[in-house]
This record gives C-alpha cells, structure tokens and sequence, in this order.
C-alpha cells in the first residue's frame, strides 16, 4: 500500500537518482531525532497506558490492578463532573472562539484605514503566557476590582459576587479570559484563508446577483473548507490540552466547580500521588482526543501523498 | 449611509480594542501603583500615585531576575536544539527516498498531537530515573522530545517544495550531503525557520504545565511558575504582582513585536494548505 503511493506521488522534478544510496549521515539525519521523540513522548505514552492499570503511589514499584481503574472512574462523581465541564468547554471555549475568530476576520479582512491597529489589538493577547492572562483577569474580577466597579457604575451592584470564588461562576469566569486569548488566534488562521480565497469567485458570484449572506454562505465558507478541517482540530486538541488557565486562576475549584479532566489529572498524580488512577484519567483524555488526531493524520497523510 | 456605516465600523471596533487592550494597560497602570494607594482605594480605582519600586520588588525579592534566566536557559537551547534537529529530519525525509519516510514523518507528527497528560507522569519518573529530575536539562529534553514532530512536519512541507534542481546542481558540484545540508538547504529555509522559531520561543517560554511537571525547587522555575509562585509571596501586593506580569510578559511581547510578520505567518503556516 505505501509502496504503490510512494510510487506514484514522485514527479519526474523530485526524482532522485536510485543509486544513492542511504549514506550513514542520513540515516542519522532521521535516526537521532527519531531517538529523542522516542525517549521523551513513545516510550512515555506506552507507559503511560500500562501505568493505568497499576495502582501506584510513586515510591513502591507499582501493581497490576486490571481496569480497576477505570471501574473506580465510573463511579467517582468528581470525575464525571470534571467530564461535564470539559464537555462545556469544549462547547463555549471551543465554539465561541470559532465563532468569535470567525467573525473578526470577516469583519477586518479589508484593507481599510485602521484595520492594521484593530487585528494587533485583537491579537496582542495571543503573545502572552495564560499564567499572565490569568493575573490580568484576576484583577479584573478582584473584589473592588474592574468588573465590581464597572457594575456598581451601572447600577447593577446586586449581581456582584466572588466570581471565582464561587463555584456557581467559577468555570465561567475562567472560561472568558481563554476567549479573549484565543479568539485573536483563531482570526489570525481565518484571515490567512480569507486572503488565499479567489477575489474573482466573489466577483462572479456578485455578477450572478448573491446577496452578501449568500457569498458568505455559498462561496466564503465552502473556501475555508482546508482551514475549518485545521481549526476545528486545533480548538478541539487545545481544549483538552487547557491546564494552565484554570491552574493559575482557580486550580479547579472551589468544590471542584471549574475542574477539568486536565487538571484533575494533575492534582490526583502530583497532589495525591494516585499514579495509576491518574493515567487512566489521562487515558481518557487521549481517547477523547483520538478522533480528532486521527483525522488530522489523515488529512496530513493526504496531503503528503498528493 | 455610507459615511454612518463607515462610523460604526470604528467606534465598534475602537470599544472591542478598548475591550482586549484596556486590561493589559490596567496592569501596567496598577504596576506604578503604591500599596497604600490600592490599599486605599481598590484595583479599580484610577491611579492616584507612581512608583517604580514596585518592579525592584518583584525583580530582586520575588525572584523573577532568577527567573528569567531560568527561562532564557531553557527556552534559548530548546528552540537551537529542536529546530536543528527537526531540519535535519524534515531534510532527509523529503528529499531522500528513504524507506518508510511518509510513517517516520506521521507518526512523530502523531506524537505532537498527543494530550500531553497521558506523558505527565512517565516523563517525571523517567527524569527521576536519569537523575535529571528537578534540573533545567529534564525541562529541555522534554520540550525538544514533545516540539520535534510538528516542526518536523511544517519544515518538511516546505522543503518538499523547493525545486529539486539546485540540489542536483550541487550534488554535480561536488557537494556532499552535510554540505548540501547547512549551504543549500538551510538557507533557503530560513523564512520557515524564522517563523517557528518566533512561535517555539513563545510556546517554550510561555509554558507552564512541564515546568511544573519536572521542576521542584522555586530556584529552578522559569519565569511562568515563577509568576504563580509570586503570586503567593505578595498575596496582597497586586502593584507587585502587577510588575511582575509585566517582566514576565516582556520578552514574549518583543520576539513577537521582532519577529512579527514570522509570527503570524508562522500561525498560518498550518492553516492555508
């Protein structure tokens, strides 16, 4: 199988010559990076899945427990709570953004006085660590602080509350600040398939009387056919990765109302030192997240092959 | 009607930029701030003083100067050592028939894609096992292992690309494989190379999950945990832990401001193909 697409994808520009040989520097070439991931990421996610079927505290050798484990997930209400609320990030973070991204880049893909000023404000967020987005939101929800006083400003200081503090807005208020992050992100990649779109299909479809919300319908987004595959695999990837905002903002609390599974993974391997039962969280994760990579792999596979 | 919507183009889009750029300014506002001013009169207030000390704070007692070394030493390498490593991959694996290529390319991009929980604690067990736990070395390794297959991926798409024929002139030339390698190859791939260096640079230095994940002592943080850590010395203080986002967000906002047209194209380098 590989064989007969190798074959055919070599055009006659990129046709090396057969009878160079594999020299050992090549081999090298490809071998030691190779090595390195091997080490640090192969070798790891193999343990990772057998360490899932251990219980394990980190200082005795670990022992076979079967699915014990995930038996043990079944029934643990934190977990199945930590599942829901990656499930509404996943939703608001993930959809939002898109929605968010999308919607700027429609709004600043023109030329036009300004625009320049507008996407580096958008985007300026994107350069900063989420720890440091995390602290500037802090302030903001701070008691007295920004978002208190801007309420009490128009007369609404009875919704005023601890925001992070209480677990009926905790997930929310972390939610908002990775929004702004991200939405900048996800108008960066819009605006670069925007530009790569044909002016002449607008053109046409002008010519042949499409309305504004027609072109966006019928020309704009069949378009970004490539750059929706990407974004959606990006968000969905990013969304189960995201750790480090909720960590620095609420480490998932309070009661668990803001965990997710990422960081109820973390605390329950470094914190409680449950080695095994945290890898079976962690294999959760990567189960969830398969579909996605797999799809990703096999556009990259196709466009290789092409 | 033209003019109308032409205004509410800019008065929109200058509340939405008032929206993303008024808090990172209200930062660097409450960073000049005494603590008696907010004392006094709360993270909302307006400004009613100025003061510098407030980044002497975070810069010597906080530890951040510490901090940020720990991050240029290991951002600085990690970015060298990945990128070199990668282009020599991506360079063997597009312009060679070697056997497998398409597998060995796919499969260290599938590593890159894999959430990076389920390597958590076997990589913070392997470090302990190899003595390298707790040292800026383990943090390094990981960062080169876990970066290596997407910036394999991007820089082999782009060498794919480039025309066969100025390999061949060389080769005719009597140019042997390294030499085609760092003379030929390498430059031509330097816009690829500058734009995920730009973005590896931001990503290592902006991490925090691996940081946390093989460091322990507060001497041995990069500036991101280190930032966490401030956070719990000033627990008050928000003029100081004010200063100290604004140091930790620093060099990130210059590569950016540096490197700006590589950044963004660097971010789309994956979407447009």
């Amino acid at each position: 199988m590989t064989a007969t697409i190798s074959t055919t994808s070599v055009t006659p520009t990129r046709r090396r010559r057969r009878s160079a040989r594999l020299s050992p520097l090549l081999v090298a070439f490809v071998l030691v990076p190779f090595a390195v991931e091997s080490v640090w990421v192969f070798w790891p996610a193999i343990q990772g899945f057998w360490f899932s079927l251990t219980r394990w505290d980190g200082m005795t050798p670990p022992t076979f427990v079967g699915t014990d484990n995930y038996v043990e997930l079944a029934g643990d209400a934190t977990f199945r709570g930590a599942l829901v609320n990656t499930v509404i990030w996943l939703v608001l973070f993930g959809g939002l953004s898109v929605l968010g991204g999308f919607g700027m880049a429609l709004v600043l893909q023109k030329e036009r006085r300004f625009v320049g000023f507008y996407r580096a404000a958008l985007f300026t967020p994107v350069v900063f660590s989420l720890v440091v987005t995390a602290l500037v939101w802090r302030v903001f929800y701070q008691p007295d602080g920004i978002a208190d006083t801007l309420l009490r400003a128009v007369g609404l200081e009875q919704l005023i509350r601890p925001w992070l503090a209480d677990p009926q807005t905790a997930l929310y208020a972390v939610i908002l600040p990775a929004l702004w992050r991200q939405i900048g992100y996800v108008m960066v990649l819009f605006l670069a398939g925007l530009k790569a779109i044909d002016p002449a299909l607008h053109e046409a479809a002008r010519m042949d009387g499409a309305n504004a919300w027609q072109r966006l319908r019928h020309v704009t987004i069949p378009q970004l056919k490539g750059v929706n595959a990407v974004v959606l695999s990006v968000i969905v990837i990013d969304s189960l990765r995201s750790f480090d905002i909720v960590w620095s903002l609420t480490k998932g609390g309070p009661y668990h109302s803001s965990e997710l599974l990422s960081t109820y993974m973390y605390s329950t391997a470094f914190q409680s030192l449950r080695l095994g039962y945290a890898s079976a969280i962690a294999v959760v994760i990567f189960v969830l997240a398969l579909a996605v990579i797999l799809g990703y792999l096999v556009r990259a596979f196709r466009e290789e092959a092409s | 009607m033209n003019k109308l919507r032409t205004g509410a183009f800019h008065t929109g889009m200058v509340l939405l930029s008032l929206l993303w750029l008024g808090p990172v300014l209200w930062v660097v506002v409450m960073s000049t701030r005494s603590f008696d001013d907010i004392a006094a009169h709360g993270v909302g207030s307006l400004p009613q003083s100025f003061t510098l000390d407030t980044y002497r704070q975070a810069w010597t007692d906080g530890g951040e100067l510490r901090a940020l070394i720990n991050s240029m030493l290991v951002t600085v390498p990690s970015v060298a050592l990945s990128l070199g490593l990668a282009a020599m991959a991506a360079f063997a694996l597009s312009r060679f028939r070697i056997p497998g290529r398409r597998t060995i390319l796919l499969l260290m991009l599938a590593g890159n894609l894999l959430p990076p929980q389920i390597l958590l604690i076997p990589v913070a067990k392997f470090s302990e096992l190899t003595g390298l736990y707790d040292t800026l070395w383990a943090l390094i390794a990981v960062q080169v292992g876990f970066g290596l297959g997407f910036y394999t991926f991007v820089l082999h798409g782009f060498m794919r690309d480039l025309p066969g024929e100025i390999q061949e002139a060389a080769t005719i030339d009597g140019a042997g494989t390294a030499q085609i390698f760092t003379r030929v190859m390498l430059p031509l791939t330097r816009p690829a190379l500058a734009a995920l260096g730009a973005l590896s640079f931001t990503w290592i230095f902006n991490d925090l999950l691996w940081a946390i994940t093989v460091l322990r002592t507060d001497d041995n943080m990069p500036v991101t945990p280190a930032l966490l850590a401030l956070q719990g010395q000033f627990v008050s203080s928000w003029n100081v832990i004010a200063a100290g986002t604004v140091i930790a967000a620093v060099p990130t906002v210059a590569v950016f401001l540096r490197f700006q047209r590589h950044f963004v194209s660097g971010l789309a380098l994956g979407a447009v193909k």
